[in-house]
């Protein structure tokens, strides 16, 4: 194993976060902030409490949820897209490395800097509403198993991406939507019985309910469904990162 | 495996198509010696870069082997790719890193420990060191070789190679790099160069290769190959210009210039006579004195399109005499 190598190249995704600090970190804490402004706030004390919970503080999960969602897609996705735009992905070919090795280093960097980002968000919300933490452990656990998935779905969206419009268009046309309909805001049984159904079909449902069930112990679906599906869809993705590397698919001639 | 006698790269039956069914490499052998430069000359399209990137790991091969010191690239590329250095033929750089971070990263990449010292030293010989906080969007296409050139180095390999290391380099870079390509030879690593520009392997190599259409035509030491296919040429400026050449004179390869004013005479080097004592002694005896004479000895860029030209019509009648010695061809 070459630690030294997957250190290097984690360094470097990292120094790259912090020097587009405005976009990786700023930019999502201020749109989320709106949000609770918008929601908790503004909206929110309109609306009535769900299942014991005040409008505002419900969100806070989902919220998190999709920040963490999009932005360890984005940084992965973009993290192995550039090198493959700029050429310099020839040194990381040339290098004495292996596949997972590579993949250690950015996908570990993607969703350090979601986790970081969590984190952040996370102590926003709490100057906005008031918040519990009935399960610390299970939150965190759900936080490092979202970041991890989502950061190799976008490592493999980012290989499979040969133009800037590919790279954005899944995030925007599948991850955004299924974010939005995924219980952020509401809970499922909020909708017509129709669409509650259609709802159970999204995999996002499933990570916002575990997610915020370890905040108030209120879920649309048993958390152990939550984390096995969690975990089938990180298995998925690790499957077809190991599948690239294996076939070479957009990486390598 | 430290025996010198060994070459130090084997390539052996190489291949690779590409997806698009696109044969690049034919069946390339080639070894490649402890130390020295080789230079891999042939024009665009050649196969060159698919040569170098199917050793360095980039271009997986669809046939055939390569070792590196005795090591296999694909089995064990943790060991081959840690010895070599590549430099590519694009100018791909990161923009927004610093010179000295982007180069500290490459060494981490292959494994090296962090050595600032080291790193300094590498920059310090590329003229480098003043820009080491700049970003590398900020420096210019010659700068931004050396930069790839200090990447390749910072870890130290045995091996270095230099993809068209010199295109759209201007002269005093050029200089620069031959500087540096010498030190590191003297310094005992191993160095492998693709030029078009004849000059170029001229200059610097000890060996050179030529490939065309994805099939090595030959491998042989500089000096040897311009012995052996290197047409020399001897001129002698006449006293008083001549109509015509005497019968006395006619020979093979002796002709006279437009002007009269000289006598030129083509002969090969590699041949057990060169005629030139009995050429001299019957123009003494036609009472022919000159006043001046000279040689000049072909280019490889001559060499290299007699061989190209060659090979072209020479493939479809004989595959083999040509690729074991093309000279025998002439
Ligand atoms: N990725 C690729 N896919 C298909 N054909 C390629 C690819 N890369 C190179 N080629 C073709 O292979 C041949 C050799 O290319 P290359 O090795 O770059 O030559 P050189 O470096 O000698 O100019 C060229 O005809 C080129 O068009
Ligand atoms: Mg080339």
């Amino acid at each position: 194993m070459n630690l030294t190598a997957v250190r290097a190249i984690y360094a470097f995704e990292m120094n790259r976060m912090w020097r587009t600090l405005f976009q990786s970190l700023i930019s999502p804490i201020l749109s989320t902030s709106l949000y609770f402004v918008v929601f908790g706030s503004a909206i929110g004390s309109r609306i009535p409490e769900i299942e014991g919970v005040s409008y505002g503080s419900f969100i806070v999960p989902g919220l998190i949820m999709l920040s963490l969602l999009t932005q360890s897609l984005s940084n992965a996705a973009f993290g192995i897209y550039f090198p493959k735009f700029t050429g310099t992905i020839y040194e990381l070919l040339s290098a004495p490395i292996s596949s997972f090795e590579i993949v250690l280093g950015y996908v570990g960097a993607a969703a350090t800097k979601s986790l970081i980002l969590g984190a952040i968000i996370l102590a926003t919300a709490s100057l906005f509403v008031e918040l519990q933490i009935a399960h610390p452990f299970i939150m965190l656990l759900f936080l490092v198993l979202t970041a991890l998935t989502f950061s190799l779905l976008g490592f493999i969206i980012g290989i499979w991406a040969d133009s800037f419009e590919k790279l954005q268009i899944v995030p925007l046309l599948v991850i955004t939507p299924l974010v939005f309909l995924g219980g952020s805001f509401y809970s499922v049984n909020m909708l017509p019985p129709i669409w509650q159904t259609v709802t159970f079909f999204n995999p996002v449902l499933y990570l916002v309910s575990g997610f915020r069930w370890s905040f108030y112990e209120v879920a649309d679906v048993d958390v152990s469904i939550s984390l096995a599906v969690i975990t089938l869809f990180l298995v998925s993705c690790i499957s077809i990162v190991w599948w690239i590397f294996k076939t070479g698919y957009q990486v390598k001639q | 495996m430290l025996d010198s006698a060994l070459p130090l790269i084997s390539v052996k039956n190489l291949e690779k198509t590409y997806d698009g069914g696109f044969q690049a490499l034919k069946d390339v052998s080639l070894d490649i010696k402890r130390g020295e430069i080789l230079a891999l000359l042939g024009p665009n399209g050649a196969g060159k870069t698919t040569l170098i990137s199917a050793i360095c790991g980039i271009v997986t091969p669809t046939g055939g082997t390569v070792t590196v010191a005795g090591h296999d690239i694909i089995k064990d590329y943790r060991k081959t790719r840690s010895m070599i250095g590549l430099v590519p033929q694009e100018l791909t750089t990161d923009a927004f890193e610093t010179v000295f971070a982007t180069v500290s990263f490459s060494r981490g990449l292959f494994g090296k420990k962090r050595d600032d010292a080291f790193v300094e030293k590498t920059l310090k010989s590329l003229s480098l060191w003043d820009k080491k906080d700049n970003k590398i969007i900020q420096l210019s296409g010659g700068m931004k070789r050396r930069v790839l050139i200090a990447k390749a180095l910072s870890h130290e390999p045995d091996i270095l190679f230099l993809d068209e290391p010199t295109a759209g380099v201007d002269v005093e870079l050029r200089k620069d790099m031959w500087q540096v390509v010498r030190e590191l030879r003297e310094s005992g690593v191993t160095i492998i160069l693709t030029t078009h520009y004849i000059e170029e392997a001229e200059e610097i190599a000890d060996r050179v290769g030529v490939i065309a259409h994805g099939e090595i035509i030959l491998v042989e030491d500089k000096a040897e190959l311009m012995a052996k296919l290197g047409k020399k040429m001897l001129m002698l400026d006449l006293h008083e210009p001549l109509k015509a050449l005497p019968d006395a004179l006619n020979r093979d390869g002796l002709e006279l210039s437009e002007t009269g004013e000289q006598i030129i005479y083509t002969y090969n080097t590699q041949g057990e006579r060169t005629g030139i004592t009995s050429l001299l002694q019957d123009l003494s005896d036609a009472g022919i004195r000159f006043r001046d004479l000279n040689t000049k000895q072909s280019s490889l860029e001559e060499i290299f399109v007699t061989l190209v030209h060659e090979d072209s019509a020479q493939s479809k009648l004989n595959d083999e005499t040509k690729a074991k010695d093309p000279a025998e061809a002439t």
